[in-house]
Formats: structure tokens, sequence, C-alpha cells
């Protein structure tokens, strides 16, 4: 880490790119000038970068959210009913292959520039990724569970409730992890083209401003949001789940 | 004693396959069963003694015959009959008294009734100490007797064995043969328990129904009539182990003629007789 500030700042002084292309980490070029420590400093205390995250991440819970409730759903459906697996099953694994930036300019002609279009493709991104691993985490639920609860009397939603949801879990915390690396690429990504504030509007406007203390600061926020989402979320929940049912795993 | 408890009558299985005809897994198979008894499937795989138990569970449904517990027919599992299969099922997102537990939770037992029943099966089977332990923690034996108090918890009428010991080892399997003999006697359920090893079924049971392949059937059923708890050295028992053997074999090589060839003899100085004496019928 520290090696690579050192070089990062070698760069910069020696002016191997001009200053707005490199400008330097944390000592500046010239009293009182840009560095992107500052910048990032400044842009927290003053409200614009943390409103820009703040309105990044609701849209990403939203979106999340609705994509979870959607991906269950289909995922169950498909699990459920041999037709739709033929049908839908089939239609959501050839969606899944097209990166959900494509969707964008269809995501902007229906919903104009805007909050809609963002969610609309975080909603698309997660929705299918969590279709995908939450059908295959519910056909792979043991029989043998199944028939041991059913001998038992159970049936019907008691039966979905405490085996099939339950033996499902550490599969669709798994799919929830993937989808919501996904999802945090779709928001940025959508505000990068469509607009309407967050994080990645702000990253568009430091290009065309050329300020590349703007978009580096930016740039570390979404990394660590997002391996802070990662390993204190997502890693934590699935090492629990992974020790309470003995699976092994490489931690 | 003498009260009937299932009586299965001409029950008949087809299992349907692609472009192949059905294949015949049970053919007209008729048996009683008394309230209190221990009865063993016994025979080859391919027999259809699992098919015919889980009939019985209601996992399966029969193409044709029928089916009376109580003298009433059955339709589909219910707590009454209540199934321990070859691997313990238990559930790995509970702790083993929650899995002992879940079935009286579905009866609607009151939880803290329910707890202190799943504490005084668990101490039954020796594992009091592991009411809170998860079931990846326990050993195979250990497991497979969570599954017998879990299903024994919900006081059943009957108890369906498929295999139950079959995935353990032999002093493990010694141990719960002693154990589920001790358990029958002091709760007077009526067990069918399927199993291919006949010294299990000799030693457990008090009807053996020897089952036969192709189409799957019964081909004998013989009584065993010695003292409990029983030792595996009884005479009484090795002399029935023989009879069994024998007849066992007789199976056995029809299933292996038909599947490495007809030029196949499990015994070297086997002569081919069938059993209605006509010599060389089956060349």
């Amino acid at each position: 880490m520290l090696i690579l500030i050192t070089i990062w700042e070698a760069i910069s002084k020696f002016e191997v790119f001009p200053a707005f292309m490199w400008p330097p980490l944390i000592i500046p070029n010239d009293p009182g000038g840009v560095t992107v420590v500052k910048t990032l400093i400044n842009g927290i205390i003053s409200g614009q970068l943390l409103e820009a995250t703040g309105s990044s991440l609701i849209r990403l819970f939203i979106g999340f959210f609705v994509a979870v409730v959607i991906g269950f759903v289909l995922g169950f459906l498909i699990y459920k009913y041999k037709i739709v697996d033929d049908t839908l099953g089939f239609f959501v694994t050839s969606l899944q292959a097209i990166p959900n930036i494509v969707w964008m300019p269809l995501a902007i002609l229906w919903f104009g520039l805007g909050v809609g279009s963002v969610i609309f493709i975080v909603i698309l991104g997660a929705a299918l990724s969590i279709t995908i691993t939450s059908s295959t985490a519910f056909k792979s639920v043991p029989p043998l569970l199944i028939r041991v609860a059913s001998t038992m009397g159970s049936s019907g939603f008691h039966l979905f409730r405490t085996v099939i949801f339950n033996s499902t879990i550490p599969q669709q915390i798994a799919g929830l992890r993937l989808a919501w690396a996904l999802a945090w690429r779709a928001v940025l990504a959508g505000e990068l083209l469509g607009g309407s504030g967050g994080l990645g509007t702000l990253l568009d406007l430091g290009r065309s401003i050329q300020a590349m203390d703007l978009i580096f600061s930016i740039m570390i926020i979404i990394g660590i949001i997002g391996s802070f989402i990662d390993n204190f979320i997502f890693v934590r929940i699935e090492r629990f789940v992974l020790r309470k049912w003995g699976i092994q795993t490489a931690h | 004693m003498a009260e009937e408890h299932i009586i299965l009558q001409n029950i008949h299985k087809e299992f349907q396959r692609k472009d192949h005809a059905p294949t015949i897994a049970l053919d007209d198979v008729s048996l009683t069963i008394k309230k209190g008894e221990f009865v063993s499937l016994l025979g080859p795989s391919g027999c259809g003694k699992s098919t015919l138990l889980n009939i019985v569970a209601g996992l399966e449904k029969e193409s044709s015959g029928s089916l009376l517990v109580n003298d009433k027919p059955i339709k589909g599992p219910g707590n009454d009959r209540i199934v321990v299969f070859q691997e313990s099922g238990l559930f790995p997102w509970l702790s083993v008294l929650d899995n002992v537990m879940y079935g009286l939770l579905i009866k609607k037992v009151p939880k803290e009734e329910a707890k202190s029943r799943a504490l005084n099966w668990l101490q039954k089977v020796h594992l009091g100490n592991f009411a809170h332990a998860m079931p990846h923690e326990l050993s195979g034996g250990m497991k497979q007797r969570v599954a017998i108090a879990r299903a024994l918890v919900t006081d059943p009428e009957i108890l369906l064995m498929d295999e139950p010991f079959a995935a353990l080892d032999e002093q493990t399997r010694m141990v719960l043969h002693k154990e589920l003999d001790k358990l029958w006697r002091d709760t007077g359920k009526t067990i069918i328990f399927v199993t291919h090893n006949i010294r299990e079924a000799v030693v457990l049971s008090d009807r053996i129904v020897l089952m036969k392949t192709r189409p799957g059937g019964i081909k004998n059923i013989f009584p065993v009539q010695a003292a409990r708890p029983r030792s595996s050295s009884d005479s009484i028992l090795i002399h029935l182990e023989n009879r069994i053997l024998t007849e066992l074999e007789q199976e056995m090589e029809k299933v292996l003629k038909e599947e490495l060839g007809s030029d196949y003899a499990l015994k070297t100085d086997h002569l081919r007789v069938d059993p209605n004496n006509n010599m060389g019928s089956d060349i």
C-alpha cells in the first residue's frame, strides 16, 4: 500500500503525465494545489460526495430489494413448474448473457433520463442473476429431506417454510452476494449514462470538467463501499451459515 | 397382539420408463402385518423391498391393489407411519434437539412439552449430552440414533425403516440392533424393517419376508421363533440364516445370470435344477 502511494506520488511529482491526468494523492505539487485526498475530504465535508453516495445507495437498496423478491418468486416458479422452467428459464438464461448496461438506452426511452431508468437496470441485472441462482438452489434441495419432512406430516407451505427454503440458505446467500456485486455495478453504470445524480453522475461531471482528483475520490468511495458490503455483510453471513451447517471452508 | 395392523392385498407397482416397457417393481404382493409385529423385508437390490415400504409410507402410490392400515385406506404420508431412511436426513440447519422436536411441532404439541419429550427420547438413545450439538458434529451412528429418536418421539403407530443401518460399520450396527430391539420391546410399535443383511433380519425380526426379483414379490416368509434379546450365535438363528441364504442364493443367481449372461453360475458345484424338478428346463 505504502509502496503504491509512493510510486503514485513519484509519477505525479516528476510530471510523467500532465497534472490534470495524474493529480498527486496526498502531497500537493504546488502550495494549496489539488490532491485526491483533499478533494475527497472536502467533498465529504461539503456533503457533495456524501449526498451522491447516499442517493446511489438508496437506489441500490430499492433496486436490490425488488430484485430479490422478483428473483425468489421466479426462481421458485422455475423450480416448481417444469413448463415455467422450459419457457421462462431458458429466456432468463439468454437475457442474462446481455450485459445490463446494454439495457440503458431502452430504459432511458421507457423511463426517461433519471432515477427510474437507473433502478430499472439495477433490478434487471440483479433479478436475472437471483432467478438463476435461486432456481438452482431450490432444485438442489436433497429429496431425502423432503421425504423425511413429509413422512412426519409436513406439506404445502409448511414444507416450504421449514425445509425447502432453509435448505437453500447457503446457496441463496452466495447468489445474493453475486447479485449484489452486479447491482452495484449497474447503479454506477446507470447513473453514468442516465444522469439523475449519485456517484455515477458525479463521475461524469468530473470527466467533463477534467477534475481527475474528483474522479479518483469517487472511485475510492466506490471501491470502499463495494468491498465493505461484501466483506462485512456477505462474507460474515456466509461464514456464519457455513460454520453452523458444518460445511468446510477454505478460510 | 393378534390384531391386524397393516393389510396389503395384491399390490402391483409399475414404473413407466421412456422407450421401454414399464418395469414391474412389485407383482401381486399380499401381506398382513399384526399390531406390534417386527417384520423384515429381505432381498437383493431390485426386489422392490424399498418400493413396498414407500407404498406403506405413502411416499409412493401403488399401481393397483389395496393397502389398509387399521382397516382404513391410506392417502399419502402421515405421521402415524414414520420412516427412518438409510441416511439420517437430519436437517443441517437445526440443532439435534430441534431436529427431534420437528415432528412434535407439526403435531402442534406445545413447545415446552415438545422439548421435554425430545430430551427424554434423546436420553433413551444415549444422546442426552448432544441435544444442542449440530448434526455435522455427530458420527454416522449417532446421527442415525437421532433419526430414530426423531421418528419415535412423535409416537407413531408404525415405524418404517429403510435399511437404516446399512451405511454404518459393523460394531455400531450391532450396538444399534440391541438398542432397537429394546426400544421395540418397550414401545410395542409395529415395525417394518427393510434390509439386505440376513443376520440383521434374523436377529431383529418376528417374521422375515424374503423377496424375489423380476418381477419383485414375495418368495417366502420365515417366522423367527427365538427368545429375545437374541444373540447372533443362537443355533436357531444360525440354522435359519443358512436356510434363508440358500434361498437367497438362488435369487442372486437369477439376477447375476440376467446381468452377466446365461453362462454365469454362482456356485461351481451347482447342478441346474428347477423347483419343479424338470431337469434341464432352463437350458
